[in-house]
């Protein structure tokens, strides 16, 4: 197995996607000669050509629309936004006709697409580089919502999300897609959309969080070990949408007691979903207020404040003892 | 009943006044007064030293990334200086010249793309809409703008800018059509210097120009040498007249070139080829325009070199206040200032959580 950054693991994923199935075609802003401007797709145009690997003009709408136009015909699109703040261009295609496709036409048409993008702060960005606007996205029925953590699983996912029959929001975490390298392997490796992943075991509180947030939880809950004695549970959502509540619905049964991250402002955020089904499903084993540690309800701060906008493990351990103390 | 063609008294001019071996087309060039022609060089001048210095900020870590403006100078300094300072100015993210041509100041674009969002306060009697990031969206704004203008019976003109990749949008094309539905006095300034990114303008569209695209609107496209700021200031002088006079709109292709990176995050070795940049470089706006002013005698070696010296001193009096500011302690609660006209709860409680956080462990909230 190679040790891999993100940004590798997913152009291998896209590669081997590619290889396998000649329907894949990758498209987007300057994802073909310059690789993308953070290189997932870099060697894409010299190994498939400009057939399978498209430069596009420069209009986000029209990239979600030609794509659902694609894979209509039976092609497996995958369409890069070169970052999430502006695929908002192309929510109106993915809302109107994407996610509802399949339901217009009761069956008949069906649009396999993955629409990818960078999202998250903590990369010393410019205005609408550092957004994460998942809960845009998850809110819409008839479209999946998936954000991976690392790079093992970013592949795993990515395979899963380009042979889902239905079309994939894929947001990547910008934050992780250099910061550490993973063992992936070579072989085929597919994990399922629509499951969530206990990474962590523990009796005492149950830490849920997901992409670029998990790895300040994982440091909280490391933290809480060591100076509290605490054992955290925690789990990567993996997919926001449709949400698997099943894992950490069961873990506070067994915690009693939550605390919810995500970089994403906390208002209708989607730990404003998780809570409520912890307290649907939970709610008889709940022996704490469920907090949540996230972005604020503000513009994402120029990088002179995201440090302190951007949730962080001290932060997470903190509420993690305003919850064991209640 | 026949099928005939249709006479559509169209046509697209190209403008060239200065050209890039300094030869000047006597029957065009305008009569600008030397005060004019002294300032738009400083502005070019100014500009083109800022972004170097800019550059090497960022390359230090001083400043996080920006787009870099060299070899845009003319497009910028020509066009902008057609208005009024009553007219209203809507940039996209690469008219640093234009933005300093209207009094923006050096140290608040350290500042913000030093990474603070004070910087993108706009003074009360400066009519600049902050820098628009997202590509093409701006030229929207600036048509409604122009209708508004209309509306309550003002002579106030918007000059618009955006790039060849913008031309793409839909929201552009929108934005046209609008403007020549109300007859709006906006002037599209489309700033073409052969890339967007990586893409070459070729591959953009397949249109032959971009300022053809102002006929299907019916809006007037004219297409100019965007580094002779002579020939963009002509055209620019023209189109800004006509939308005050109620003219309607007109669009202005500036044939430039983007000499240097596109942001500072940018590897252009990857797609595009040195001797293309060598190419322009010779065209390049500045030592054009400086020769002809030399040659006029309006410029003197001597007078050049003090005007170097006195940017040279003003940029470095601006890095040194931007830097002093910069060392000072942040003060994290600003991000809850202007989301409203008056915060709501939520912010309130949300303001208090973070002042909270700040008390119980300064320095330890970036997850790094
Ligand atoms: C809507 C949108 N999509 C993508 C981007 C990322 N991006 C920034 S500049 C740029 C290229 C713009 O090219 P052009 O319009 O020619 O302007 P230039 O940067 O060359 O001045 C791209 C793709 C963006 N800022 N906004
Ligand atoms: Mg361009």
């Amino acid at each position: 197995m190679a040790k891999m950054t993100m940004v590798q693991a997913l152009n291998m994923a896209l590669r081997q996607e590619m290889e396998k199935d000649d329907r894949v075609v990758v498209l987007g802003e300057d994802v073909g000669v310059n690789g993308g401007v953070f290189r997932v797709t870099e060697g894409l145009q010299q190994q498939f050509g400009d057939q399978r690997v498209l430069d596009t003009p420069l209009a986000e709408s029209m990239i979600a629309g030609f794509s659902i136009g694609m894979a209509l015909y039976g092609l497996r699109p995958i369409c890069e936004m070169q970052f999430s703040g502006f695929s908002y261009y192309a929510i109106h295609q993915l809302e109107a006709h994407a996610s509802r496709l399949r339901h217009r036409s009761q069956g008949r048409y069906s649009v396999p697409m993955v629409l990818r993008a960078p999202y998250g702060g903590g990369v010393r960005a410019l205005e609408h580089h550092s957004e994460s606007r998942e809960a845009l996205f998850a809110h819409i029925p008839g479209l999946k919502m998936v954000m991976p953590s690392g790079p093992r699983n970013a592949r795993a996912l990515l395979v899963a999300a380009i042979r889902d029959p239905d079309p994939v929001v894929f947001f990547e975490p910008k934050a992780v897609y250099r910061a550490f390298r993973e063992e992936v392997p070579e072989e085929e490796e597919v994990l399922p959309l629509g499951r969530s992943q206990v990474v962590r075991e523990g009796d005492d509180i149950t830490l849920i969080s997901y992409g670029a947030m998990m790895h300040p939880t994982l440091a909280a809950a490391d933290e809480l070990k060591e100076k509290d004695g605490v054992e955290a549970e925690v789990i990567d959502l993996l997919t926001v949408s449709p949400l698997d509540d099943s894992l950490f619905t069961q873990s506070v049964r067994k915690t009693g007691r939550a605390v919810l991250v995500h970089e994403a402002p906390r208002s209708f955020g989607p730990g404003a979903e998780v809570v409520a089904r912890i307290v649907e499903k939970s709610f008889w084993s709940l022996e704490a207020p469920i907090r949540r540690v996230t972005g604020y309800d503000v513009i994402f701060p120029l990088f002179a404040r995201e440090g302190d906008y951007l949730p962080g493990a001290a932060r997470i351990a903190r509420a993690a003892r305003e919850a064991l103390s209640a | 009943m026949p099928r005939e063609k249709i006479d559509l008294p169209y046509s697209v001019d190209y403008l060239s006044i200065l050209d890039a071996d300094g030869s000047v087309d006597k029957t065009l060039e305008p009569a600008l007064p030397e005060d004019l022609l002294l300032r738009m060089h400083r502005v070019m001048l100014l500009n083109r030293r800022f972004d170097e210095r800019m550059l090497h900020l960022q390359r230090q870590g001083r400043i996080g990334t920006f787009a870099l403006t060299t070899g845009h100078e003319a497009t910028f300094v020509g066009s902008v200086a057609a208005l009024r300072s009553s007219d209203w100015l809507v940039p996209s993210y690469r008219e640093a010249a234009a933005i300093l041509w209207r009094g923006g100041s050096l140290e608040n674009f350290l500042l913000y793309f030093g990474g603070y969002d004070e910087a993108g306060w706009v003074p009360e009697d400066v009519k600049n809409l902050p820098i628009s990031i997202p590509v093409g969206s701006q030229t929207q704004h600036a048509v409604g703008l122009g209708w508004a203008i209309r509306s309550r019976g003002s002579d106030e003109v918007v000059m618009v800018y955006f790039g060849d990749g913008a031309t793409s949008q839909g929201d552009f094309h929108e934005a046209m059509n609008f403007a020549g539905v109300y007859q709006t006095p906006v002037v599209f300034i489309c700033q073409n210097n052969q890339w967007a990114i990586s893409v070459p303008r070729s591959r953009q569209s397949h249109s032959r120009t971009l300022a053809q695209k102002a006929l299907a609107y019916d809006i007037p496209g004219i297409q100019v040498d965007g580094n002779d700021v002579l020939a963009v200031h002509a055209a620019a002088v023209e189109a800004v007249e006509r939308a005050r006079t109620g003219g309607g709109p007109t669009l202005i292709e500036c044939v430039t070139y983007r000499l240097s990176l596109h942001t500072t995050a940018d590897d252009p070795k990857r797609y595009r080829d040195d001797a293309e940049v060598a190419i322009w470089m010779k065209r390049d706006p500045l030592p054009r325009f400086q020769n002809y002013l030399l040659a006029k005698g309006i410029l003197t070696e001597s007078k050049l070199a003090e005007t170097e010296e006195a940017i040279k001193t003003e940029i470095q009096e601006a890095v040194d206040r931007a830097e002093t500011r910069m060392k000072e302690p942040v003060d994290p609660l600003h991000m809850f200032e202007h989301m409203y006209a008056e915060r709501t709860p939520a912010l309130e409680e949300q303001r208090d959580e973070l002042s909270r956080e700040l008390a119980a462990g300064k320095g330890d909230l970036s997850h790094g």
